[in-house]
C-alpha cells in the first residue's frame, strides 16, 4: 500500500489546517472499494430502505390479497415470476414465497443492516472517540456479502421452488417443507443466501467487538461509553456466537437436500424437530439483535430531549448483557407445540419470563429519565415515545405468549404475528425512524423539516396500529398464519389490517418527501443541533463529520459522565 | 493514513479486493446450485467461483502482509489482530456446536421409527464402526504432536533461532498432511457410506468439516513456512503465525471432542472394522 498511501498522505498535508481539509476519494473508489466506517455505514442505510421498499411492497402485496375472503391477486403475482396462472397450486405457492421473502428480507436486510450496519458502522466509531473501525477493509466485505445474499435471494424467486417459483419455506426454511417439500434450485438460493448474509454478520460482529474493545478514546471506560455502544456490543456477541449455529444448520439442510444425508430426514433416523432447535437457538438471540441497537439508540434519545443523564446508567448497560445472556436459553418457547415433554415446556416458560425482569428495567428507566427532564418534543423524542408504547404492547403480549399453556392455543395464529410485528414492526422499525430523525442532519449536514417528521410519526403511528392491533383479535378468535384465505367471518379485521396498511404506506411517502426536502432546501445542519442535551462525541464533531474525525484523539476527563 | 493523525490506528486506503472476494463467493455459491440442479454452467461455475475467491484472498493476504513490512501493525493494530482471530475461532466453536448438537441427539435419542435405526446406536443400519484405538488414535497422537511441534517453532521464533522455526513448521505441516492422508484412508476404507442414515450423516459432516479446517490450518502453516524462509518474522512482531498456530490448536481440541465422543462413545462396544 505504500504508494497510495504516500500519495494520499502527501495530498492531505498540503491542505493541512484547513477547516474541511476532506480529500474523498473518485466516486468508484468511495462507493465501490470504501475503507470508511461512515460511508460504509451509509451504504448500509442506502440498502436498507432499498431493500425495506422491497420488502414492504410483498407485504402490500399480502394485505391487498387479505382484503377479502378468496384468492384475488396472487395469481398474477404466480405468473410476473413465471409460473402458469392457471395453476392453482403454483398460484398458492406464490403465498408462501411472499411470507417467505418478506420475513427474511426484512429481518437480514433491512433491519439488521439498517441498525447494525448503518448505525453501528456510522456511531460507535463516533461514540467512543474512534477514528474508523478497527478492520476497515472487512468492514467493506461485510456490507457486499449482504448485498451479495441479497442478490442470492433474488435469484431464487425466478426458479422453480416447490410447486411454483420461488423458495416458499417461511423464514424459518423448516424441514421437511425445506428438503423434500421444495426440491426446486430456489430453496438452495435460499440457504447460500443465509451463508453469504451470515458470513458478512460474523465479520461485521467480529469488528464491532475489537472496535469497542480497543479504540474506546483515551479515559472512555467501559462504564462511561454511551449506551448505543453498549447495546452494539452485546449485539455483536450475539450474532458472533449464535449465527454459526444456523450456518451449521442450513449446511445440514443442503447436505439433505442434495447429497443424500439424513439429519431431518425420519427416514433414516433423522429428526425435523432438531432442525426447529438448532434454527431457534439461533432465531431466539436474533430477536434480541433486532431490538438491542434499537434500545441503544432509544436510551440517547431520551435523554437528549430530557437533558438528563439516562436513569441507572449501569443497570441499562448490565440489563442488556442480561438480556443476551438469557437470550440464548429460551429458544424452545419457539416450539411449545412440537410434542416438548411438560417438564421442558415449564422450564422454557420460567426462562422466557424471567427475561421481562431486565426489559423492565429498561422501560422503567426511560420513564424515569424523563421524570422531572426539561422535555423538548423534537421528532426523535417523539418517535422514541412511540417506541416505548409499541415496544411494551410487544412485550406484554410476549409475556402472554411465553406461557407453554397459552402458546398451544395461539401458536401459529394471527396474535403471534401481532405481537412479533409489535416488537419488530412497530418496535425495531419505529426505532429505526427515531434513529434517522436523531442522526440525519448529522450524517447529511442537512436538516430535515421537523413538520413533516411529526406529520410521518402520526400516520405510520395510526397505519400500523390500526394493521396490527386487530390482527390480535384475528388470532384469539383462531385465524391461522400463513394462509392467503379465510373464514369470512374474519373478513372485518382483515379490511381494518388492509386500510392500516395503506395509511402506513402515506406516512412513508411523506418520510421520502422529507428526505428530498432536506437535500434540496434543508437548512445546514450545525455539528450539534440538538443543543445541550446531545453530550456524546457525535456532537463534538461537524455536520456531516470530517472524513477522517479524531485524527487527534478526544480525551475524556475523569469526571466526565457518559 | 491520513497526514494529520497523530493516533496509532491504521488507516486504510479504498480498496477493491473486498468486493472481488464477495463476487468470487456469490459467482461459488451460484455456481454450486447450478451445479447440484445439473442446470447448465454447474460444471465450471462453482469453480470460477472459487478461483476468483481464492485470487483475492490471497490478494488480501498478501496485502495485509505488506502492510505489516509497511510499520503499520503498530501495537494496537496487533492487538485488534489478536481480539479479531480469539473471535473468529469463537464463531468456529460455535458451528461445530451445530454438528455436536445434531451427534448427540441422534446418539442419545435415535429413532424407534426408522427401521434403518431401530432404537439403538449405531444405528441397526452400521454393520460396523472404525476402531476408535486403531487408526483414529494414532491420528489422535499425530495431531496431539504437531500441538508440540507447532510450540517447538514458536519458541524457536521467539528465541531468534530460524533453523528450529523452519524444522518445527514442516514437522507441523508434514504431521498435518499425515493426519489428513490417515483421515482419507479412512474414508475410503470405511464399513458405512456417507449418508444413508443418521450415522453416516453426523459421523461424515462432522469428522469431514474438522477435516476441512485442518486443510485451512495446513495451508496457514505453509504460508508462514514460507514466510519463514523469506525471513518475515521477528521475535517480537510474528502475529500471522502466532494466528495460525493458535487455529491450529482449536483444531487440535476440535478432534478431541471428536475422538472421545464419535469415535470411542458413539462406537462403545460395536463390532469393528
Amino acid at each position: 500500500m505504500a504508494t497510495t498511501a504516500d500519495h494520499f498522505q502527501g495530498h492531505v498535508d498540503d491542505h493541512h489546517g484547513h477547516a474541511d481539509h476532506d480529500h474523498k476519494p473518485s466516486f468508484f473508489a468511495r462507493w465501490f472499494m470504501s475503507t470508511n466506517h461512515k460511508d460504509i455505514g451509509t451504504m448500509y442505510l442506502v440498502f436498507a430502505i432499498f431493500a425495506g421498499v422491497i420488502g414492504g411492497a410483498v407485504s402490500g402485496i399480502m394485505r391487498a390479497e387479505l382484503m377479502h375472503p378468496g384468492i384475488q391477486y396472487l395469481g398474477m403475482v404466480a405468473s410476473f415470476f413465471g409460473d402458469d396462472a392457471s395453476d392453482f397450486n403454483a398460484t398458492l405457492h406464490m403465498w408462501n414465497v411472499l411470507i417467505t421473502a418478506h420475513g427474511l428480507i426484512m429481518v437480514f436486510f433491512v433491519v439488521m443492516p439498517a441498525t447494525i450496519g448503518g448505525f453501528g458502522n456510522w456511531f460507535v466509531p463516533l461514540m467512543i472517540g474512534a477514528p474508523d473501525m478497527a478492520f476497515p477493509r472487512m468492514n467493506n466485505i461485510s456490507f457486499w456479502l449482504t448485498f451479495a445474499g441479497f442478490c442470492s435471494l433474488m435469484m431464487s424467486a425466478f426458479v422453480p421452488g416447490g410447486l411454483g417459483n420461488g423458495a416458499g419455506t417461511g423464514w424459518t426454511v423448516y424441514a421437511p417443507l425445506s428438503t423434500y417439500g421444495s426440491t426446486g434450485p430456489a430453496v438452495d438460493f435460499g440457504i447460500f443466501a443465509l451463508h453469504l448474509a451470515g458470513a458478512g454478520s460474523i465479520m461485521g460482529a467480529i469488528n464491532l467487538i475489537t472496535t469497542i474493545f480497543n479504540m474506546r478514546a483515551p479515559g472512555m471506560t467501559m462504564h462511561k461509553m454511551p449506551l448505543f455502544a453498549w447495546s452494539v456490543l452485546v449485539t455483536a456477541f450475539l450474532l458472533l456466537l449464535s449465527l454459526p449455529v444456523l450456518a451449521a444448520a442450513i449446511t445440514m439442510l443442503l447436505t439433505d437436500r442434495n447429497f443424500g444425508t439424513t439429519f431431518f430426514d425420519p427416514a433414516g433416523g433423522g429428526d425435523p424437530v432438531l432442525y426447529q432447535h438448532l434454527f431457534w437457538f439461533f432465531g431466539h438471540p436474533e430477536v434480541y439483535i433486532m431490538i438491542l441497537p434499537a434500545f441503544g439508540m432509544i436510551s440517547q434519545i431520551i435523554s437528549t430531549f430530557s437533558k438528563k443523564p439516562v436513569f441507572g446508567y449501569l443497570g441499562m448497560a448490565y440489563a442488556m448483557v442480561a438480556i443476551g445472556v438469557v437470550g440464548f436459553i429460551v429458544w424452545a418457547h419457539h416450539m411449545y407445540t412440537t410434542g416438548l415433554s411438560v417438564n421442558t415446556k415449564m422450564y422454557f416458560t420460567a426462562a422466557t419470563m424471567v427475561i421481562a425482569v431486565p426489559t423492565g428495567i429498561k422501560i422503567f428507566s426511560w420513564i424515569a429519565t424523563m421524570w422531572g427532564g426539561s422535555l423538548e418534543f423534537k421528532s426523535p423524542m417523539v418517535w422514541a415515545l412511540g417506541f416505548i408504547f409499541l415496544f411494551t404492547v410487544g412485550g406484554v403480549t410476549g409475556v402472554v405468549l411465553a406461557n407453554g399453556g397459552v402458546d398451544d392455543v395461539l401458536h401459529d395464529t394471527y396474535y403471534v404475528v401481532a405481537h412479533f410485528h409489535y416488537v419488530l414492526s412497530l418496535g425495531a422499525v419505529t426505532a429505526l425512524f427515531a434513529g434517522f430523525y436523531y442522526w440525519f442532519p448529522k450524517m447529511s449536514g442537512r436538516m430535515h423539516s421537523e413538520f413533516l417528521a411529526h406529520v410521518h410519526f402520526w400516520i405510520f403511528f395510526i397505519g400500523v396500529n390500526l394493521i396490527f392491533f386487530p390482527m390480535h383479535f384475528l388470532g384469539l378468535q383462531g385465524m391461522p398464519r400463513r394462509y392467503p384465505d379465510y373464514a369470512e367471518a374474519y373478513t372485518h379485521w382483515n379490511q381494518v389490517a388492509t386500510i392500516g396498511y395503506m395509511i402506513m404506506a402515506v406516512s412513508i411517502v411523506v418520510w421520502f418527501l422529507n428526505i428530498v426536502y432536506a437535500f434540496t432546501a434543508g437548512k445546514r445542519a450545525e455539528g450539534n443541533y440538538w443543543g445541550e442535551g446531545a453530550t456524546t462525541l457525535e456532537w463534538t464533531l461537524s455536520s456531516p463529520p470530517p472524513f477522517h474525525q479524531f485524527e487527534t484523539l478526544p480525551v475524556i476527563e475523569d469526571g466526565a459522565h457518559h | 493514513m491520513a497526514g494529520s493523525k497523530t493516533h496509532d490506528y491504521h488507516i486504510l486506503p479504498p480498496d477493491i479486493v473486498p468486493l472481488a472476494t464477495t463476487a468470487g463467493a456469490l459467482m461459488f455459491t451460484t455456481g454450486m446450485v447450478l451445479y447440484m440442479h445439473k442446470m447448465p454452467g454447474g460444471a465450471f461455475v462453482p469453480w470460477l467461483g472459487m478461483a476468483v475467491l481464492l485470487a483475492s484472498m490471497f490478494s488480501w493476504f498478501s496485502k495485509i502482509i505488506k502492510e505489516a513490512h509497511a510499520g503499520d501493525h503498530t501495537p494496537v493494530v496487533q492487538l485488534h489482530q489478536r481480539y479479531g482471530m480469539i473471535l473468529f475461532i469463537a464463531s468456529e466453536v460455535m458451528f461445530f456446536v451445530g454438528w455436536f448438537w445434531a451427534f448427540f441427539d441422534f446418539s442419545l435419542f435415535p429413532s424407534e421409527l426408522a427401521e434403518s435405526v431401530a432404537g439403538q446406536w449405531p444405528p441397526k443400519a452400521i454393520e460396523a464402526v472404525m476402531d476408535p484405538f486403531d487408526l483414529p488414535l494414532l491420528n489422535t497422537l499425530i495431531l496431539l504432536c504437531s500441538g508440540t511441534t507447532v510450540t517447538w517453532a514458536h519458541h524457536a521464533l521467539i528465541h531468534g533461532d530460524r533453523d528450529g522455526l523452519k524444522k518445527g513448521l514442516w514437522a507441523t505441516i508434514l504431521l498435518g498432511v499425515l493426519f489428513t492422508g490417515i483421515q482419507a484412508f479412512e474414508y475410503a476404507n470405511a464399513p458405512f457410506p456417507f449418508g444413508a442414515n443418521t450415522y453416516g450423516s453426523a459421523f461424515y459432516m462432522a469428522t469431514g468439516f474438522h477435516g476441512f479446517h485442518v486443510l485451512m490450518g495446513t495451508i496457514m502453516l505453509i504460508v508462514c513456512l514460507v514466510r519463514a524462509y523469506r525471513g518475515d518474522f521477528t521475535p517480537r512482531q510474528h502475529f500471522g503465525f502466532e494466528a495460525a498456530a493458535w487455529y491450529w490448536h482449536f483444531v487440535d481440541v476440535v478432534w478431541l471432542f471428536l475422538f472421545v465422543a464419535v469415535y470411542v462413545w458413539g462406537g462403545w462396544g460395536y463390532p469393528t472394522h
